[in-house]
């Protein structure tokens, strides 16, 4: 761990390290530090309570391309408005590595399609999911028929919008859900 | 790191005590370390039988004896601690008390200890931490039962927790009972599973490291010895392991990605225009494979030898440029209709010479000549058959492929791991294509018609389109008959248009007839798809008729050069007799040498393979010229136009009427088929015609490719291509039967000619094969060759082979047929279900219906109050769930995990309880409905 002590206490990293093996974790602070090098302090020991804004991590070079960052950061943040504490930066890379198993995927994914925060995927949520996936390149007519077509196929209590459960079981038997 | 040297430390000793364990006069401070561990194994193993059965009530009702557990323990841990990190013997006195105490107590049992101790307390804890491995590794089928168990008693450990850390670290060993020991190990076991499994919850960072602190200060104290730091470096490389693994393979996916030629290109093109232009692509990529095998075997094994082994250019008459067109054979105009040089060349079957054997390796050149133009055939037949065969397997026709289309299309379509710019702007491009094409499909699907109409309209279709095809036709015919008039009359006569009737008319036919037969296509009303595959049979009945005239005119010309030939080959043996005849008594002498004439002076006869040779070459290079032309004028031109002169047009040209061209699928795929046939009629004559179609094929990948991502807009109906480029497959199949046919009988009927090509001076072709089995194979390949052609075991061959076929076919049948059946009972299964969920509230109703119905009124209040708690217990959990992350987490946690779960016993049990014995398919609401209502209270 060598160098990397000044960051954390050997406790921190202790506890990080079940979860990332530390250099990726120490990697990982790299890369938030980057992101805002005024608002992040190096040191890391005494757990400063520092957050970045969404602006700043849509950025990143990971999310820039993606039509959903805005939505991804987000769920991630605890306040809903997309500032990360590192903790949850942490977090959001831990659900997006490929490592992360898929049940986990499956409920951020959920989160992420689920633009009104009401844990439901109602027609709304989908029609801007489908908007931004395809840069509105849709009519009205068509947006409404492919909404309607996945919630037809999908939902399987039939209240007209996506639960997590008929959310679960669609998209686990999907095969090319990997991320 | 302090707390990481002691672990490491106590894993060492631990070992050494292990081992040492056996032997009975050991150091005192390891017998000391020795009984302590009796002392905790023993009740440990013994407490486990009873927590068996009743492990869950014990750990709720344990909560006040705990507190004494974990006093006890904790000393205890500590002290061993201490000792065993100085290795000092100083408080060998406190110990050997202790060691007494326990001594007492654990020598009833102490025979069987050592065994049952190491299995049972040391064994678990391992196979304990290669499962805990396993888990983390990222297998979560195993983990997700243990979450949800470690879910509920996360409270309890908290419970646990929080007691032991109030409570004071006296020690009081003695007090401790067997089942406490017990239990503490469960806990500890609990605590590692969560540890374990807190990479899968979907909680907070701070909460999880909160809960992972939490548990391994736990951990940490009652199982410090459990050689946690070997456990995690192990740990830690494993996941390096797969991670470097995972990379990887990602890694070698994009290598063999980027080693198919093309892909990216063709995922540009599909991106933008759609799966169906780009299965054009990828038809002509594999068409680009199969060419450069087939140029392979050509050159490997006819050009090669006999340019390399061969005699040069210029030692014989077939090798030179006779010397009437010596002086014109550099031009250009002759050069480039392949006269001249290029006639003489090896590009052309008469370049090659008819020696049995060249070179060192006695290569048999002829022989290797017939089979490779044979084997071509073989050769493409056996690539075309398989390739069908494997995609028919892939299956699907393009159509709908699973229940969610749409919904995965929405939600795992995109690409997380993008991050180019370009690439997105790709991605999202091939988003919007495809889900165009999905709503294609879709609206095909729910177009409601009146099939009366549809069904005339496409019978009126059908009739007017065999019309074009009958009279063009005819056209063809009389045309062609009448070129063969013209040809008889003297050239001079005709006029320029007459001359030329064939082929005007031709091409005439090909521009006009394929807008025609879209134009009355669009009275059927097909889906895209399946209109694309009518356009493409029209137009291929179509061409066909060219390829009839062509045929017809090669034909005619052949049979003209034979009967030159042999009025020259005569002459020749007339003039050579003489010569022979004149030397012989001149000299007077029977030793007559060959006559002394220079190569290119010598007569010789037309050589007809080397003409239909030419025709075709000639063929191929104005079909590239054309085609080539076309798009440059057609396409890039007219987008030119469009675009630079809207801006001064008095009609808006990009939407008006020129517009910008759509790419046209039928009329490639056909031409690359023609082409293709072209190739394989022509390859026999021309050894040089494959490699300039490879040379073909391959500017027409790059230049095409350009020209629609360039001027070309999408269709209006994007649609999808069917997934087995089966009939484009199919089509080739029968050109490349057509084109079978001619080439196999010239070879087998026609005599060559005399004195050019390999198989000069044979009666038929086939003769050099006959040849090389009678003298240069054992006589009884020669007897079984004869057997084998014998038609008493042609016949039956025959026969054996159709009766296979038909079996075969019927097999297939049965297989499509239970599979269409499984489709449809899958399909069902889910309707079902579906429907067993979506009528929760039809059923209240026909259950709140039977209430009434029934004669004691009293009963109503409570099932109309029953009723809506489960439902309501449902909704309600799933509601808060994910929108409590920031406060209630626990409530979060323990929904999401769960949540599937209690769901599905609630709307299931009384579906399937409440199946009436008589009535397997059950899905009536009644009586069963009535009685399964009971079971949602119990939840």
């Amino acid at each position: 761990m060598g160098n990397k002590q000044t960051i954390f206490t050997d406790e921190q990293l202790d506890a990080y390290q079940v979860r990332l093996v530390c250099v990726f974790y120490s990697r990982l602070h790299g890369r938030y530090h980057e992101l805002a090098p005024h608002l992040v302090p190096m040191d890391y020991t005494n757990e400063p309570d520092c957050k970045l804004p969404l602006a700043l991590i849509v950025n990143m070079p990971e999310l820039k391309e993606n039509p959903f960052r805005n939505r991804i950061v987000e769920s991630f943040s605890e306040d809903g408005m997309g500032n990360l504490s590192f903790n949850e930066f942490v977090d959001m890379f831990s659900v997006l590595s490929e490592m992360a198993p898929r049940e986990l995927k499956a409920i951020y994914a959920f989160k992420i399609y689920d633009f009104n925060v009401d844990n439901y995927l109602c027609k709304e949520d989908l029609e801007k999911t489908l908007n931004k996936l395809t840069k509105e390149e849709l009519t009205p007519e068509e947006v409404q028929l492919v909404c309607e077509k996945a919630i037809e196929e999908a939902d399987l209590d039939g209240d007209n919008k996506l639960s997590f459960a008929d959310f679960e079981n669609m998209i686990t038997r999907a095969p090319d859900f990997l991320r | 790191m302090p707390p990481k040297r002691k672990n490491d430390s106590i894993v060492k000793v631990e070992d050494v005590g292990m081992d040492v364990d056996t032997v009975i006069d050991s150091g005192s401070e390891e017998e000391a370390r020795k009984r302590t561990k009796n002392r905790r194994a023993k009740p440990q193993r013994k407490a486990k039988r009873v927590s068996d059965d009743e492990e869950d009530d014990e750990d709720e009702d344990e909560a006040p004896r705990k507190r004494g557990r974990k006093k006890k323990a904790r000393p205890r841990d500590s002290d061993e601690d201490e000792e065993e990190d100085k290795r000092s013997v100083k408080s060998k006195g406190s110990k050997a008390s202790r060691r007494k105490a326990a001594k007492d107590e654990s020598d009833e049992e102490s025979e069987e200890e050592p065994d049952k101790r190491k299995k049972g307390g040391r064994a678990t804890s391992k196979k304990e931490k290669e499962e805990q491995n396993k888990e983390k590794k990222g297998g979560n089928g195993k983990g997700k039962e243990r979450e949800s168990k470690g879910g509920e008693k996360n409270k309890k450990k908290k419970n646990g927790k929080l007691s032991s850390s109030s409570s004071s670290s006296e020690g009081d060993e003695d007090s401790l009972s067997e089942g406490e020991i017990a239990a503490l190990k469960e806990q500890v076991e609990e605590k590692k599973k969560l540890i374990a499994t807190l990479r899968n919850k979907p909680w907070r960072m701070k909460r999880r490291l909160v809960m992972l602190k939490e548990a391994q200060e736990f951990v940490e104290k009652f199982e410090g010895a459990l050689g946690k730091g070997k456990g995690r470096k192990l740990y830690a490389y494993k996941v390096m392991m797969t991670k470097k693994f995972i990379k990887f393979k990602r890694d070698f996916e994009n290598f063999k990605t980027a080693c198919i030629p093309w892909e990216r290109k063709i995922k540009e093109v599909e991106s933008h225009f759609g799966s169906s232009v780009a299965s054009y692509f990828i038809f002509l990529r594999w068409m680009y494979g199969l060419n450069l095998v087939l140029f392979g075997f050509m050159f490997g094994l006819v050009v090669l030898p006999e340019v390399l082994m061969g005699l040069p250019y210029g030692s014989i008459a077939r090798k030179t440029v006779p010397r009437a067109e010596q002086d014109s054979a550099m031009d250009f105009s002759v050069l480039f209709d392949f006269g001249g040089y290029c006639k003489y060349s090896f590009l052309f079957y008469g370049y090659y010479n008819n020696e049995r054997t060249i070179g060192l390796l006695q290569f048999r050149l002829p022989l290797s000549y017939l089979l490779v133009g044979v084997g071509i055939f073989g050769y493409s037949l056996m690539v075309v058959i398989r390739t069908m065969a494997r995609n028919a397997n892939e299956g699907g026709d393009g159509g709908d492929e699973g229940e969610f289309t749409f919904s995965w299309k929405m939600f795992t379509s995109w690409d997380y791991l993008i991050g180019n710019p370009e690439t997105a702007d790709n991605k999202y491009a091939s988003i919007t294509t495809s889900f165009k094409e999905s709503i294609v499909d879709e609206q095909e699907n729910q177009k409601d018609e009146n099939i009366h109409l549809r069904r005339f309209l496409r019978v009126l279709a059908n009739v007017m389109i065999l019309c074009c095809l009958g009279g063009s036709g005819y056209l063809i015919y009389f045309v062609v008959k009448r070129s063969q008039e013209f040809a008889e009359m003297d050239n001079d006569d005709l006029s320029w248009f007459e001359k030329n009737e064939v082929e005007f008319v031709m091409s005439l036919l090909g521009l006009v007839c394929p807008p025609l037969f879209e134009t009355i296509a669009e009275l059927e009303d097909y889906h895209p798809r399946i209109a694309l595959k009518w356009q493409l049979g029209r137009i291929f009945a179509l061409f066909l008729g060219n390829l009839y005239t062509f045929l017809f005119a090669l034909f005619d010309e052949v049979t003209a050069k034979l009967e030159r030939e042999k009025s020259i080959k005569n002459a020749t043996e007339w003039a050579l007799n003489q010569y022979y005849a004149n030397y012989s008594s001149f000299y007077n002498t029977t030793n007559v040498p060959p006559p002394d004439v220079h190569p290119s002076d010598v007569v010789r006869g037309p050589c007809w393979e080397t003409g239909v040779g030419i025709e075709f070459v000639k063929l191929i290079v104005s079909d590239v010229q054309v085609s080539y032309l076309t798009i440059l004028i057609g396409d890039f031109a007219r987008a030119v136009i469009v675009r630079f002169l809207n801006y001064c047009w008095c009609w808006d040209l990009e939407a008006g009427f020129p517009s910008y061209g759509e790419f046209d699928i039928s009329g490639n795929v056909l031409g690359l088929v023609f082409n293709q046939g072209m190739i394989w009629m022509g390859a026999f004559y021309a050894p040089g015609l494959v490699g300039l179609n490879v040379l073909r094929l391959l500017t027409s990948m790059y230049y095409q490719c350009w020209a629609v991502m360039a001027c070309n807009v999408p269709h209006e109906r994007v649609f999808k291509a069917s997934r087995s480029n089966n009939f484009y497959m199919g089509l080739l199949l029968l050109v490349l039967f057509l084109s079978l046919l001619p080439v196999v009988y010239t070879i087998m009927t026609l005599p060559p000619s005399f004195d050019c090509g390999p198989f000069s001076g044979q009666e038929k072709m086939y003769d050099v094969v006959m040849e090389t089995i009678d003298q240069d194979l054992p006589a009884f390949i020669g007897n079984i060759f004869t057997y084998a052609t014998n038609p008493g075991l042609i016949m039956p061959a025959v026969l054996l082979m159709v009766l296979a076929i038909y079996y075969l076919n019927t097999v297939s049948k049965g297989y499509q047929q239970a599979n269409l059946d499984l489709k449809r009972k899958m399909q069902m299964a889910r309707d079902e279900e579906k429907n067993r969920r979506n009528n929760k509230d039809s059923t209240n109703e026909v259950m709140k219906d039977l209430e009434d119905l029934l004669p004691n009124k009293s009963l109503i209040p409570p099932p109309i109050e029953e009723e809506p708690p489960p439902v309501e217990k449902n909704s309600k959990s799933t509601k808060t769930k994910p929108g409590s992350a920031g406060k209630g987490v626990n409530l979060q946690k323990e929904v999401s995990l769960a949540a599937p779960n209690p769901r599905g016993p609630v709307t299931r049990a009384p579906g399937a309880r409440g199946r009436p014995p008589g009535n397997p398919r059950g899905p009536q609401p009644g009586p069963g409905r009535g009685r399964g209502r009971g079971a949602p209270p119990r939840y």
